[in-house]
């Protein structure tokens, strides 16, 4: 399976990377190869192996419902960039 | 052309936990913004997420609740997406292998159509955080307080017909997670979501039409209005030569019309892979029972009893059993004042009256259950009129106190002393020379609705206090002994 320049610009834009023109047709041709180790992959033969969510052989702990993390927006507001009446802010976004 | 409606809802339940569902940070209500927003929920580098137990035991109440399937394996996946109210770039929920298997709950309709709605699966999820668009200087404003906070999603089968049904349908999954207890249902705060798949074909055809997607309706007046408003936008667009293009629309309540927010055809590809840093959650049986046997009496069984122990009609035992608080309320006077009949008709009468007027929750009412139930005595022993104990209930709403303290102080003790009542029966017929000549002059069979003059002018005379049975029954006996 290979790919085209657009769905490589298209995999960009869902991922937010702005990527260089000029190397457009260098991602193309790598993503081209790893879809095709996949396409190698697909032809092994899984018939009754169960698909695995997570290769640890391990099940998820479970937390009491207790509040341990009081307010701290302080200290985790020092690292923001912007922020106002305790909001951070951002670049202005409507849908 | 005649149309058939398909509806498929979309529900989000908020979780009434104490915590978030990945992280030990608070879930209350109204908070200054960004306060109960922790590491985890702004998916600082180096957290983990860890499983709130208690937003997986509320869960599995739900799936037991609508008769489904248990997951006894469920994966949390990340759905990924950009928009600054979702620190992490994914929002985690659950896909392919979700908590709460197929199930279906039944439904009744206002006009009797009932109807079973089958469920396609109920999964766990995280909520986003909130944007706020005023102008902080052009940019937006961050709070993600409510990031994080558990949500049930709950999918149904395209199964109902009209917004009716929709409507209906939405109320029955709030009586039910407000009777588990596991939603503080409350719709103006966002606590329950709706979205609405609509469609039209023509009746007969099989093939379901082109859906449009009703996002974020909260409440259920708006869902049969938005349904109703985008069902005859559809019609009216095919009918016109037009074609339904699969897309979001919100509702405007304001203009009540929907527009587009955004086309499927750019929506975001989601990219759901399963979650590595959260691992399968797994239940068994024993885990299931337990939470099985902690379930309450829910509302479907709680209507039954209503109409076989208190012999209720299908309605009143509808309305009373649909809201939990209500219907422990009900119980409590009905215990109270041993009448059943006059206690639903209060409760949905004078105390749903002040309640809403007032938008005040049942929770709170500043008349207690056992206020009412003593009240209500006074009626049964006919102390007091039905009238008067409006007057009475209104005065223990605003003032409290008792029914027996409030008649005491109020002067309000029914005249039943037939002596008394004749006395005033006496005066009224002396001073209506005119009316009691017609009363004389009328067809005897015209007499009876006649009667409702001196009846008004003996109650204005004793405010109201006079027996109304032993009024009539004395005026009935003097004015008919002038006749003869």
């Amino acid at each position: 399976m290979s790919l085209d320049r657009s769905d490589v610009e298209r995999i960009a834009h869902l991922a937010r990377l702005q990527i260089d023109e000029q190397d457009i047709p260098t991602y193309t041709e790598n993503l081209s190869s790893i879809l095709n180790l996949i396409d190698q992959m697909q032809q092994a033969d899984t018939a009754g192996v169960e698909p695995l969510a997570n290769p640890l052989d391990a099940v998820q702990r479970l937390r009491a419902d207790v509040v341990t993390e009081p307010d701290q927006r302080e200290k985790l507001q020092r690292v923001a960039p912007a922020v106002e009446e305790g909001l951070f802010l951002v670049p202005k976004v409507i849908e | 052309m005649e149309w058939e409606v398909v509806i498929g809802l979309e529900i989000h339940v908020q979780l009434s936990t104490t915590t978030k569902i990945f992280s030990g940070a608070s879930t209350a209500f109204g908070a200054a913004p960004n306060t109960q927003a922790c590491a985890v929920d702004l998916a600082l580098p180096g957290t983990l997420p860890v499983f709130n137990e208690n937003a997986l035991r509320m869960a599995v109440m739900f799936g037991l609740a609508v008769n489904a399937e248990i997951g006894k394996r469920s994966v949390f996946e990340r759905k990924n997406y950009f928009y600054p109210d979702l620190p992490k770039g994914y929002q985690t929920t659950q896909l392919a292998e979700p908590i709460v298997g197929p199930g279906f709950v039944d439904i009744e309709t206002d006009d009797g159509v009932s109807r079973r709605v089958r469920l396609h699966h109920a999964h766990l999820e995280e909520d986003a955080g909130k944007s706020l668009h005023e102008d902080f200087h052009g940019m937006s404003g961050i709070d993600l307080n409510r990031a994080g906070t558990p949500l049930v999603e709950i999918v149904s089968e395209p199964d109902m017909r009209s917004s009716k049904e929709a409507a209906a349908y939405a109320r029955k999954i709030h009586a039910i997670v407000t009777t588990l207890g596991i939603c503080d249902g409350n719709m103006a705060e966002g606590s329950m979501r709706c979205d609405c798949n609509v469609s039209v074909r023509p009746k007969g055809e099989e093939k379901l039409g082109t859906r449009t997607e009703l996002k974020n309706i909260n409440s259920f007046r708006f869902i049969e209005r938005a349904i109703d408003t985008e069902v005859a936008r559809q019609i009216d667009l095919i009918e016109d030569g037009g074609r339904v293009v699969q897309e979001t629309r919100l509702y405007d309540p304001d203009k009540n019309e929907t527009r587009s927010m955004r086309s499927k055809e750019d929506a975001n590809d989601y990219r759901y892979f399963p979650c590595p840093d959260l691992l399968p959650v797994i239940i068994d049986d024993s885990y299931i029972e337990a939470i099985r046997a902690t379930l309450p009496e829910l509302p479907d069984a709680r209507k039954a009893r209503f109409i076989e122990q208190y012999a209720l009609s299908d309605y009143d035992a509808g309305v009373l059993s649909s809201y939990r608080p209500q219907a422990d309320y009900y119980e409590q006077v009905v215990g109270a004042c041993q009448d059943a009949k006059l206690a639903a008709n209060w409760v949905m009468g004078e105390l749903a009256k002040l309640l809403n007027q007032n938008d005040t929750d049942i929770k709170v009412s500043p008349v207690s259950a056992e206020q009412l139930g003593g009240l209500l005595l006074r009626i049964q022993d006919n102390t007091i009129s039905g009238n008067i104990a409006k007057k009475v209930f209104e005065l223990m709403w605003s003032n409290g106190g008792t029914a027996d303290q409030i008649i005491e102080a109020e002067g309000l003790k029914q005249v039943t002393d037939s002596g008394a009542i004749e006395k005033i029966v006496d005066e009224v017929i002396a001073n209506a020379t005119k009316q009691v000549e017609q009363y004389i002059a009328a067809e005897p069979e015209k007499r009876g609705k006649m009667l409702g003059f001196f009846m008004g002018q003996v109650m204005k005379a004793t405010g109201g206090k006079a027996n109304p049975g032993a009024v009539t029954g004395i005026l009935k006996q003097k004015l008919d002994a002038l006749c003869s």
